[in-house]
């Protein structure tokens, strides 16, 4: 049990770091409380398994600090920090039975053969493994196996946290669903921190009460499901979560209004004042399918704009259309009319965000 | 219903048909064809019935050849095993070095087998070999051409510096293709280094000795030249294996039908103990 502090934490694979390219942790401070169901979303390659790995000891940060409790455990191997982890592929000792491989971590441990026959069983009969116990672990279906390997982490009395790193890639999608509702029941039963790396949106809403997303070694939003879909705070949040993805316009800003192309948007008043002075590399507008208004009729409000391609996707559709150059998306109802050739669409205002280099800019009173 | 017979399709089965019957059934034929017959010259030959395996398996120069060939595959494999094993869990897993030690560790490996034979010969002699200069000078009384003793010791060093880098280089293959991920949860785990290696490492290796210890009982069990070079045989008949007296018995004596029936138990013994030990290995992996 513990809370997991990363002070300044950063992490470099080279030996010589003078860009921030070199990083594979780009400086950061996070806290992850005690008790808490986290989940590490982002793509390939993003840095979320480094960061795993330096949370559970497997690898040093080069730079920061990383606190359990208020202790520094920089240096700590995971032995000594007391850490479950899960991995992306089951590892399983072979040639051991089940029972042998929930025993191992404890016998390693030196712990009384009495004790270990009943945290053992308790632990198999949450992980419906009973059954399974006396079979030799070689024999076990790739689900079981990983079962197994989530057992090895539950055994031990007062882990200070379990991370996963993608721990269902290699199973079946309607085990899936099993497991990760066996992983949230044992999040509630043992008050366990749990930190889960993947790059599946719907698999982190469904496991985590907060997500951290992560692009090119930065947490870029850290927030609950809902905030990161109503309100991304950087544009990459905007396209990775949600289906499909943030539109976004690149735009100008000429006085006070968003310039695209020969259309003119009034900047509100309370955004105009923080970006005026602001350096600014680019400006996007951005805004989620499902915020994009479509009209059945021209009115004065809306955009003519040409329908390119429209997809059924059982309970909504997806409809593709260009707005001068640039296409965009929106997402439609099933009942709603889905336009052919022409269509009105307007940006309601309080869905219509502005990213500046990249970062949501947001009015202060709300 | 008519079906048409129409078996055209067996005469593709044809050439490997040939093959298999030019490579092996008829060269194993001739020799099944010689052992049971005896052979006075091209053309007076009387048919013998299986006198001729009675004979070779009465006969005590080739039962104590035996028992020496069996001694010295087991003493060879006891050693060349463990030690590649060993061999292989010391050696640098990337980089230069690892590159390196892979060249360095395989050069035994590529040297032919009489050459082999010769390098040891002039390394144990005692005027300008290396190491039987050196025993020498340390007052160690060496010599392979008269003890019996020094010459077994020989050959056995000699085997081990030939054949286990070839244990070594299957289990570097194999301990490499352990992901890391078994490592790092060995570590979570808190499995000592000796756990790991007896409950992760070893058992991914099985494969791998399966094909090693296979190879080398074979090839141990098939020596020929290397001791030919070294040591001839001698002293006496001390390091005289199965296929050197089967030789002198072919083409030194010309006894074609003992020869010929020698081989053919020769082969069943190899081919034996091969399936014993492959079986044996295969159940116990099936068990539970």
């Amino acid at each position: 049990m513990a809370e997991i502090v990363l002070n300044a934490l950063a992490h470099t694979y080279s030996k010589k770091p003078n860009a921030p390219q070199d990083y594979a942790i780009r400086q950061m401070n996070q806290v992850w409380e005690q008790g808490g169901a986290y989940a590490l979303l982002g793509p390939s390659g993003c840095g979320k398994s480094t960061l795993l790995n330096i949370i559970s000891g497997l690898l040093e940060p080069s730079d920061g600090e990383i606190l359990f409790d208020g202790v520094k455990v920089n240096s700590l191997p995971p032995e000594e920090r007391n850490i479950a982890q899960v991995f992306q592929f089951p590892v399983i000792y072979d040639t051991m039975t089940v029972f042998d491989n929930l025993a191992f971590p404890l016998r390693n441990m030196k712990t009384p053969t009495h004790l270990i026959q009943s945290k053992v069983h308790e632990i198999a009969d949450i992980l419906e493994l009973s059954p399974l116990l006396h079979k030799k672990a070689k024999n076990l279906t790739a689900d079981e196996k990983q079962k197994v390997s989530m057992g090895r982490g539950l055994v031990r009395d007062n882990v200070s946290a379990i991370l996963f790193d993608e721990p269902l890639t290699v199973i079946d999608p309607q085990l899936k669903w099993k497991l990760r509702r066996k992983l949230k029941q044992i999040h509630d039963q043992f008050n366990i921190t749990m930190i889960y790396v993947t790059h599946d949106q719907l698999e982190a809403a469904t496991f985590a009460d907060k997500i951290a997303v992560m692009y090119e070694g930065q947490i870029v939003q850290f927030g609950s499901p809902h905030e990161l879909f109503e309100n991304p705070k950087h544009t990459f949040v905007g396209y990775f979560i949600g289906s499909p993805g943030m539109n976004f316009i690149n735009v100008q800003l000429e006085e006070q209004h968003f310039i695209f192309e020969d259309m003119k948007l009034k900047v509100p008043e309370k955004i105009l004042d923080k970006i005026q002075h602001l350096p600014y590399e680019s400006i996007k507008l951005g805004i989620r399918p499902e915020f994009v208004h479509v009209w059945d009729k021209k009115n004065d409000e809306a955009y003519e704009v040409d329908v390119i391609d429209s997809e059924d996707l059982g309970t909504y559709h997806i409809m593709t259309f260009k707005l001068r150059n640039q296409l965009l998306k929106a997402r439609l109802h099933e009942d709603q009319r889905i336009p052919k050739h022409k269509a009105w669409i307007s940006f309601p205002d309080q869905w219509l965000k502005v990213y500046v280099n990249e970062y949501l800019v947001e009015a202060d009173d709300e | 219903m008519n079906k048409i017979e129409n078996n055209k399709a067996w005469f593709l089965v044809l050439p490997v048909f040939i093959l298999v019957a030019f490579s092996a059934i008829i060269p194993l034929m001739t020799v099944v064809n010689y052992s049971v017959q005896d052979v006075f010259d091209t053309n007076t030959r009387y048919f013998v019935g299986t006198e001729w395996f009675k004979a070779i398996l009465n006969d005590a120069a080739l039962q104590s050849a035996l028992m020496k060939q069996f001694m010295f595959s087991f003493t060879t494999l006891s050693i060349e095993i463990p030690l590649g094993i060993g061999i292989a869990l010391l050696m640098p897993k990337r980089g230069m070095a690892a590159s390196l030690c892979l060249v360095l560790i395989a050069l035994p490996l590529l040297i032919p087998l009489n050459v082999v034979g010769t390098i040891w010969q002039i390394f144990t002699r005692s005027d300008i070999g290396l190491m039987g200069w050196s025993l020498r000078e340390m007052g160690v009384a060496y010599n392979i051409s008269r003890n019996p003793v020094d010459a077994w010791a020989t050959i056995i060093l000699m085997d081990v510096w030939h054949w286990t880098p070839l244990i070594a280089l299957l289990c570097y293959s194999g301990l490499r293709s352990i992901p890391e991920a078994y490592y790092q949860a060995a570590r979570i785990d808190r499995a000592s280094r000796w756990a790991i290696f007896r409950y992760i490492q070893l058992p991914k290796l099985t494969n791998v000795l399966i094909i090693g210890i296979l190879l080398r009982f074979m090839d141990s069990f098939m020596i020929y030249a290397e001791p030919f070079v070294l040591t001839g045989g001698g002293p006496g008949s001390s390091t005289t294996f199965l296929s050197q007296a089967l030789t002198t018995m072919a083409i030194g004596q010309f006894d074609v039908g003992p020869a010929a029936a020698f081989s053919i138990i020769y082969f069943l013994i190899i081919l034996a103990v091969s399936w014993v030990f492959y079986t044996t290995i295969m159940n116990m992996q099936k068990e539970k």
